[in-house]
């Protein structure tokens, strides 16, 4: 599966059948500045379509990264408390993974071609 | 009008500029009113005239023998700490958000941190709060937040002022009798309201038990110069106008608060961190901000926008130029003096002192009408404490308190 | 960190060390009576360690006015902070609040000992009510934030009284400052935004939007004028509206210094607000405090406020207990509030007296307009097609496309010897500066300020901009790394 986009800059891919993993995108990343801290969700959490699991500080800013999907926490990317850097990567930069139980939510997303047009309409 | 400059001239030239004819356009379609009941203007004498005239009816506590406490206490401050306080810099400056011109404030902001860190045995300590009573629901509230508990116990006899202030933050049906499951912390006073210095470790083992945190209330913050620190509590919260700043009937005082290293995030109010320039050099800045209102507005972890800055640096100064020492010596002298009026006191027939243990405050308790008694004393120019009911009286004995009012106080009580 | 003083102090700049790193004297800089050392009856063991310098007098007072030296300070020069109202600090209040009978009384002294107290009190609680029209006033909050909180309690609480615990929800502007969804989130209330973004002010059409059939709303919160420094012309319709259904007008009194002694809040609406001493009335602030936040309410509000309000009886001046009035919501702060800054305050209102508060309001409006028009060319005002109250509001739109934003303007205005202006703030516009001159500048200062603005934006379009993003380079110390401060903080001193 291709990389999808949410309008609230996630990017979110899918690994085998019914694992969702999730980051932020570098556009938001730019918009945040130099991380300062990372609020992780637990393993075992479940969350709703659209709610937020984790927050991201610059010094000026926190801001809440909502999931795209309904599912539950299976991992964490926990190296990331450590080095902020590492979301920038394209392999090691996810925050969370979830196992999902309705893969027709991943439909409403944005392709990369997509959210390029999106970005050119947020200021 | 002495503090308006803009002259006449000044006014035409700017609202030629601005292309209106008046200041009244300014106000166009505004509830404009010229109804106000209001004296008119008045020079320094007239002002200054009224000013004394109402300071002179009231009565200081350095115009006769005075033993008042319960939350509020009357310490000597040393004339340096006013000398500071008044400097332009300190006065007129303002929230050191621009940290390149704020050195100053900053880094005093950053030791008095050290100082309540230091003199509470916890980890870290904030830029100070509003007073006493804030900080104590404050502090129950960051309780809450880290347990997702809803309710506080009271482990010892709270002052009323917090405990009133508490109800209003967190609703009276929340603070319960037992600390067990449902109970966010354990609210302890030491000394507590009666004057009665406690021991933390038996409170932290309760507090462990039901998964609580213990909250330390400290309402003397001389006591901290000899009675031993509260690092067992997890959260240690209190009043610090004792040092350096006057009683000023009520305000401003100097809150403060302060917690283990693992609950920094959820602290409330402002907080002063170590870091370096473009050059290198060491700096500070206030930091930590995403939990403060400007940034994280509804979840924040409070609603704080000032702390107490000039409060704070009175008692920085005035911290300083006590010193380790100084501070064991002032503390030691408020408890001998207390211990002097205590063993007069058990001299009388019908007074007793209640407590067994004390640091400088302690309850008295009569046979006769407190009221009567306090009646007596008062036509005498004494401010004997605080009347706790028909038969008690909460006397508090500082350095303050001289051998002469100690023996006047015990003349006019034998009469 | 080694700092090595030798070389990094020149002539008036020193390099001042911590407390701590200071060689330490063999005691205080206080004489006492040596202790009898008599036996403790505290029941509990000595104090040992604490932890604190020792130093002597010279010591001390040199150290704090080493570090003084690296303050700015409204007594140096202008510091147009947008919403903060940085005005002179007069020293008459300062020798007021230093008078024995004022500093050296007890909040709990019998009140037959302190009747002075309460009358200053009482006066100062009849001087806000009239400029307000709100005659309900009480004293207690201790700064503007916890007047906030004061003022939706007293909201909650009258709503539970008269059965209408049923409204959740607080309609708040997007442009409001963060203490305001902080204190509805603290109450326990949901916020509904309403949008400003096109106007910069709440439109009565938007207002209906948010406000629905009303039945769950408790209350509005709006700061008037509002934090753009425009007067919400369509504020008082508004207040109709919610009142008619059952909800309460809350104002947020920072930007009272347009208004005083020239508009009553109570004439456009307003139900409750708090006023800031230390914003208004020239309480000093302090390096960060202490603040006051007093609130006044209508008639219809009276009966929650916190306790205690001063009251006149046949007796004198006294303290209401809660007993005195139990509709009130309680207490929410220990004692009587921060007399010290009544002082100030009265000594400030009697000082300018009627025409005085009028005038300051005007010349406060009249100077932020007149640096409206002289900047207007230069840089983008927002909302041009009005003029501003006592504070104007430039962004940095124009100077952006060469690669000059908001924080470099401000970093080079220190440069200069002037405190930078609110920037960031309102977040309703991007990139805002917030100029707030106050009445006490004279035209000359003001026009130096002008003069260097007009100057950043020549050089912008010159191209010469190399330097703004270095700026400041001549203040004690250069940019900070804030970054570094929040990864790993350092919050105290050896650690």
């Amino acid at each position: 599966m291709t990389v999808k986009f949410s309008k609230d800059h996630e990017w979110i891919k899918l690994e085998g059948r019914d694992v969702a993993v999730v980051g932020i995108t570098d556009y938001a990343q730019h918009a945040l500045g130099d991380l300062v801290f990372i609020e992780l969700p637990k393993v075992g959490a479940t969350y709703n379509k659209g709610a937020h699991f984790a927050v991201v500080e610059s010094v000026k800013t926190a801001a809440e990264v909502y999931t795209p999907v309904t599912g539950e926490v299976v991992a964490v990317n926990n190296v990331l408390e450590n080095d902020f850097d590492l979301l920038k990567s394209d392999t090691e930069g996810w925050i969370a993974k979830f196992r999902i139980t309705n893969t027709d939510e991943l439909n409403g997303l944005m392709d990369e071609a997509a959210y390029k047009g999106y970005l050119k309409t947020v200021e | 009008m002495r503090y308006l400059p803009l002259t006449k001239n000044d006014r035409t030239e700017m609202l030629a500029k601005i292309g209106v004819t008046s200041v009244a356009d300014f106000y166009k379609g505004l509830p404009v009113t010229d109804h106000f009941d209001l004296p008119d203007h008045q020079g320094e004498l007239e002002v200054e005239r009224f000013m004394v005239n109402l300071a002179n009816r009231n009565r200081a506590a350095s115009d006769g023998p005075f033993f008042l406490g319960a939350g509020v206490y009357h310490h000597h401050i040393p004339s340096t700490v006013d000398y500071i306080i008044q400097r332009s810099e300190f006065l007129t400056s303002y929230t050191p958000y621009q940290p390149e011109m704020a050195q100053g404030t900053l880094q005093v902001i950053f030791e008095f941190q050290t100082m309540i860190a230091n003199l509470t045995g916890q980890d870290v300590a904030n830029a100070s709060m509003y007073d006493g009573a804030t900080s104590c629901a404050e502090a129950a509230l960051m309780a809450m937040r880290l347990t997702g508990r809803e309710k506080v116990t009271l482990g010892t006899e709270l002052n009323p002022q917090y405990r009133d202030v508490l109800e209003s933050y967190i609703g009276k049906d929340n603070i319960v009798d037992t600390a067990d499951e449902t109970v966010a912390a354990i609210i302890v006073q030491s000394p507590d309201f009666f004057g009665t210095p406690h021991s933390y470790a038996s409170w932290k083992a309760k507090a462990d038990a039901v998964g609580a945190k213990l909250v330390v209330v400290i309402t003397e913050i001389v006591s901290l110069g000899l009675l031993p620190a509260p690092t067992e509590a997890d959260i240690v919260c209190g009043e610090a106008q004792s040092i350096g700043i006057p009683m000023s009937f009520g305000g401003p005082h100097l809150g403060f608060f302060a917690c283990k290293q693992d609950y920094l995030r959820q602290m409330p109010g402002r907080l002063c961190g170590e870091t370096v320039d473009a050059d290198g050099r060491r700096g500070f800045v206030l930091t930590l901000s995403t939990r403060e209102q400007h940034i994280r507005r509804e979840k924040a972890t409070s609603n704080i926008c000032t702390n107490q800055g000039l409060c704070a640096l009175a008692f920085t100064v005035h911290m300083a130029l006590l010193g380790e020492d100084g501070l064991k010596t002032l503390a030691r002298l408020n408890h001998e003096r207390a211990c002097a009026l205590a063993d007069e006191l058990s001299n009388i027939k019908g007074v007793r002192v209640m407590n067994e243990n004390f640091f400088n405050e302690f309850v008295v308790e009569f046979e006769s009408s407190a009221k009567e008694v306090v009646m007596k004393l008062a036509a005498q120019n004494i401010i004997p404490g605080l009347r706790l009911d028909d038969h008690r009286l909460l006397m508090a004995v500082t350095e303050m308190v001289s051998e002469e009012d100690i023996k006047t106080f015990v003349r006019v009580l034998g009469e | 960190m080694e700092q090595n003083t030798i070389d990094a102090s020149r002539a008036l700049n020193y390099e001042e060390p911590l407390l701590w790193e200071h060689e330490q004297a063999d005691g205080g800089g206080v004489d006492f009576p040596a202790p009898k050392n008599t036996s403790l009856r505290t029941g509990q063991p000595a104090r040992e360690k604490i932890g604190l310098a020792n130093l002597k007098e010279p010591q001390v007072l040199r150290h704090f006015v080493r570090l003084s030296t690296k303050n700015f300070s409204i007594d140096h020069g202008f510091f147009p902070l947008g919403s903060c109202t940085m005005k002179h600090n007069p020293r008459l209040n300062e020798k007021m609040a230093r008078l024995s009978g004022f500093a050296n009384i007890h909040p709990l002294q019998p009140a037959c000992t302190s009747q002075g107290a309460l009358e200053l009190m009482y006066e100062l609680q009849s001087w806000l009510g009239e400029l307000t029209g709100l005659h309900g006033v009480c004293l207690t909050p201790a700064a503007g934030a916890h007047g906030e909180l004061a003022g939706l309690m007293t909201i909650k609480r009258a709503h539970e009284l008269n059965g209408q615990s049923h409204r959740k929800v607080i309609l708040c502007p997007d442009s409001a400052h963060g203490t305001n969804p902080a204190t509805a989130a603290m109450c326990g209330y949901e916020l509904r935004v309403i949008p400003t973004k096109e106007t910069g002010c709440v439109t009565l059409e938007n207002f209906k939007a948010a406000l629905g059939d009303g039945k769950d709303v408790a209350g509005m919160m709006v700061t008037n004028p509002n934090t753009c420094g425009l007067f919400e012309t369509e504020i008082a319709a508004c207040a109709k509206l919610l009142h008619e259904a059952g909800g309460y007008f809350y104002c947020d009194g920072a930007n009272f210094n347009a208004l005083v002694g020239n508009v009553k809040p109570a004439d456009f609406g307003v139900d409750v607000m708090h006023i800031n001493l230390h914003k208004t009335f020239s309480t000093p602030h302090g390096g960060g405090g202490p603040g006051s936040g007093p609130i006044c309410v209508a008639e219809t509000l009276k009966p929650y406020l916190p306790v205690p309000c001063v009251v006149k009886t046949e007796e004198g001046y006294k303290l209401e207990t809660i007993d005195d009035r139990p509709t009130s919501f309680g207490k929410l702060k220990g004692f009587q509030g921060q007399f010290g800054m009544f002082v100030r305050a009265l000594t400030y209102m009697m000082s300018h007296g009627r025409e005085g508060l009028k005038q300051v309001s005007e010349d406060a409006v009249l100077n932020a307009n007149y640096i409206q028009a002289s900047l207007g060319g230069d840089y983008h005002v927002p909302f041009a097609n009005r003029t501003c109250m006592h504070e104007c509001l430039l962004t940095d739109k124009i100077q952006k496309e060469a690669g000059v934003t908001t924080i470099d303007i401000a970093k080079t205005l220190v440069e200069y010897g002037i405190h930078p202006m609110t920037v960031y703030f309102p977040l309703v516009v991007q990139g805002a500066m917030l100029i707030e001159p106050t009445e006490t500048e004279s035209k000359e200062t003001i026009d130096r300020f002008i003069a260097v603005m007009k100057k950043i934006a020549s050089d912008t379009r010159a191209g010469e901009t190399g330097q703004f993003h270095e700026n400041p380079i001549s203040t004690p110390r250069r940019r900070l790394d804030e970054v570094r401060a929040a990864r790993q903080p350092v919050l105290k001193a050896g650690s």
